[in-house]
């Protein structure tokens, strides 16, 4: 079930939707930047699911409902605020997915286009270690499958924002 | 005071159960004691929670670092550390 939580109508719209289903990158840059000609870049990204070499069957992703879409609101807002964005949109997709599936999105529109380019990597880099998602990888030669382990890398790449912090402010 | 405890990925399949209501002993005061008092619970739970550092924590839906104080809250959850994106 889709679980929507719309813009308030402020001049940033930040909209964030946890599904099931399937999205088309398509129609979400057309919903952020319809009628908004103070938009002079859009950034989108899109995580998809990979096949592992061919081993890959299934992919679930089991999350905590309101708080994974409180979580990732929380850090839209900050990266609106941050980086002076006309509006950003993420999904996130729980459930099964197969190899090549959609997971996530994210659509950051600015007037300029190093600050669609950040907010979009910054809201990124926060989801993967704050956004309350788990994946656990089905393989094709059967078994229990096996929950998918957090890696290092993800919090270097959530620190580098604190960094950049505070070399904006020297 | 009893709370609802909630479960999610490796640490809800260890335990055995996705949510449950606790009464919890008066010396449980933060989440690191709540993890240390669950562990005392049963195999299950031992083993889901022996390495208390890996777990998260969220108090009502927000993050809880191991030292914060569980008083008044509704709903905690623990779980692995996340994986999404």
């Amino acid at each position: 079930m889709a679980a929507q939580v719309p813009s308030s109508g402020q001049a940033a719209p930040v909209t964030v939707r946890i599904q099931a289903g399937d999205f088309s990158i398509e129609d979400e840059i057309a919903a952020l930047t319809k009628g908004r000609a103070g938009i002079g870049a859009v950034v989108s990204f899109s995580g998809l699911c990979r096949d592992e070499g061919g081993r890959l069957a299934t992919l679930e992703l089991e999350h905590y409902p309101g708080m994974a879409e409180r979580a990732i609101r929380a850090i839209a807002e900050q990266a609106v605020d941050r980086f002076g964005l006309n509006g950003i949109t993420a999904i996130h997709r729980h459930g099964a997915i197969a190899p090549g599936g959609n997971i996530v999105l994210v659509v950051a529109a600015a007037p300029h286009r190093q600050a669609a380019f950040d907010g979009a990597a910054f809201l990124m880099d926060f989801l993967k270690t704050d956004a309350p998602f788990w994946k656990k990888e089905y393989l094709k030669d059967g078994g229990a499958g096996e929950w998918v382990s957090a890696k290092d890398a993800d919090d270097k790449a959530k620190e580098r924002w604190a960094k950049a912090r505070w070399q904006d402010e020297q | 005071m009893s709370v609802r405890i909630v479960y999610f990925a490796w640490v809800r399949e260890r335990i055995g159960k996705g949510s449950e209501e606790i009464e919890l002993p008066a010396s449980v005061k933060t989440v690191g004691d709540l993890i240390a008092h669950l562990a005392t619970l049963g195999e299950d739970y031992a083993e889901a929670l022996s390495v208390p550092g890996v777990i998260r924590a969220a108090i009502d839906e927000e993050h809880a670092d191991h030292d914060e104080p569980i008083g008044g809250a509704r709903e905690i959850a623990l779980f692995p550390p996340m994986t999404g994106g």
